[in-house]
């Protein structure tokens, strides 16, 4: 199935999440933190809420606790 | 948004679908017990079963995924629980919004995260908990000829190299903190639990290529141009290694915000963190129940045979439950000497400068932090653990450095949103 990150479309198969398809458009972050660092997923386990990312116009989703699915729009900070 | 109602009602509820949880719901369920199941986490398996409903690699895991699945369990994932009252109800949220799950008797099977503590560097995106890189690989993170260096404490430091490995990536080195002798130690101790034994065997001849360097922990990590360079010390030399990620964790620390939130009695000595419970698994709340690595750190045996126990006994089944009572204490005690053998070392409280970001929800540096006596006043004065994450990364980091009692948890247990929080206001829990 396909998905988007940013607007480039990312390959990806059942049971990946979103934080995964992030790292598969070769993004190593996801958001920007208070002071503008660039932050990426740490814990994986939806504790540390670093992998942030807007999942279809929903901000604040964690990327590490959703599975993808065909068509999904992912916009990560730039 | 639908207005439709969803509640619902079990005569169990688990809360955690990692191997705890599934051994405590079908316990229950194959006691006749109405149970439902829930996870945060898009899959049943916890963190150490992840992806094994999909691709099996454990005869363990498999087993016990398939009889919770004939018990009959309701199984919900992709679940957060955000608040109960400890007396009869929770109140579960998911991207389409929130009800209330009715149980008679609840068991929390929360399980445990990485341990951090901050070095400078650590805030970059090259790198990862240990973890959580495990989780992220077995979901399909992109590893494949990738140089990882993986660096903290403790076997899943192993797990991970294990996982990156077979992924197709090149563990550059297994930095481990504790000393030679202590994980000689160990290894030595494993004599009495063969399975154990033969696993780490296995593991080691598999890994053999893999640089393991015991007494070395990290003390900074940076990028130059395309590569990251972590920088790992013995306490006198330092050793810089190029690679593309850096995964670390300092062991492991149990999820215990929700257990607090309704209030079970928690122990909070570094190290033997841990919901407070009896014989039968029982917290001091009625009909409470906690298992696995939610009542200390132990692994992965002691948290299946806890929920064995914590399922008969919430089902009524005084017998089944104290006929594991011999088994859980060999698993607990293998528990206390992963503990033991794994003990942090007290130079791992000088690793951050004034400038190394400890609360990363907030960006408050450790500068900004060492000035105050308390948790509370911190994050009074700094927004310290009032971000996102409510302290769950750098509570424990600061517990470790200063010996911070965690501050009191407020409801909701997770980030929530408006509609699930007027659910939480109508329940009469004013927190």
């Amino acid at each position: 199935m396909r998905v988007r990150v940013n607007g480039t479309e990312v390959e990806v198969s059942a049971g990946m999440v979103v934080a995964v398809a992030v790292a598969r458009a070769g993004r190593l972050w996801s958001r920007r933190s208070v002071i503008q660092e660039p932050r990426g997923p740490l814990c994986g386990i939806g504790v540390c809420y670093e992998c942030r990312v807007t999942i279809n116009g929903q901000a604040h989703q964690r990327g590490c606790l959703v599975a993808c699915q065909e068509g999904m729009e992912i916009e990560a900070d730039e | 948004m639908s207005r439709q109602r969803r509640d619902e009602a079990y005569d169990v509820v688990v809360v955690g679908g990692g191997p705890a949880g599934v051994a405590a719901a079908t316990a229950a369920a194959e006691s006749g017990k109405r149970v439902g199941l829930i996870d945060e986490s898009p899959w049943l398996g916890g963190q150490i079963w992840r992806g094994e409903a999909e691709r099996p690699h454990s005869e363990k895991a498999r087993r016990w995924l398939k009889r919770l699945e004939a018990a009959g369990v309701t199984v919900r994932v992709g679940v957060s629980v955000v608040g109960g009252d400890g007396a009869g109800w929770l109140v579960a949220e998911d991207r389409r919004g929130a009800w209330r799950i009715g149980y008679e008797a609840l068991i929390l099977a929360t399980g445990a995260r990485d341990r951090f503590l901050p070095f400078p560097g650590w805030t970059a995106p090259h790198v990862m908990g240990v973890g959580g890189l495990q989780t992220l690989v077995k979901s399909g993170w992109p590893v494949a000829g990738k140089r990882v260096a993986i660096v903290g404490s403790g076997p899943l430091l192993w797990a991970l190299a294990e996982g990156v490995t077979a992924a197709g990536g090149v563990v550059v080195v297994l930095a481990e903190q504790a000393s030679w002798e202590s994980v000689r130690r160990f290894g030595a101790g494993l004599i009495r639990y063969p399975a154990k034994l033969v696993q780490a065997i296995g593991l080691r001849a598999r890994l053999a290529g893999v640089p393991y360097w015991c007494g070395w922990w990290p003390a900074v990590t940076r990028s130059e141009g395309d590569w990251a360079v972590v920088t790992v010390t013995d306490g006198t030399s330092r050793r810089e290694l190029k690679c593309d990620l850096v995964a670390f964790g300092f062991g492991l620390v149990p999820n215990l915000e929700l257990a607090r939130l309704l209030g079970c009695g928690t122990r909070d000595e570094p190290g033997w963190e841990g919901v407070e419970v009896g014989l039968d698994q029982e917290t001091g709340l009625s009909g409470v129940y906690a298992a696995g690595e939610a009542t200390g750190v132990k692994g992965a045996e002691a948290a299946l045979v806890e929920g064995r126990v914590a399922g008969y006994a919430a089902a009524g089944r005084r017998a089944e439950a104290e006929a594991l009572y011999g088994l859980r204490d060999r698993w607990r005690r293998f528990g206390a000497m992963l503990a033991q053998a794994f003990a942090l070392r007290a130079e791992l409280k000088t690793l951050a400068d004034d400038d190394t970001i400890v609360c990363r929800c907030e960006d408050v540096t450790y500068g900004r932090l060492r000035t105050w006596r308390t948790a509370r006043e911190a994050k009074l004065m700094t927004r310290c653990g009032m971000g996102p994450c409510q302290g769950r990364v750098c509570g424990a980091a600061c517990r470790f450095l200063w010996s911070w009692e965690p501050d009191r948890v407020r409801p909701p247990a997770t980030v929530a949103r408006l509609e699930t929080l007027m659910e939480l206001g109508t329940g009469g829990n004013g927190g």
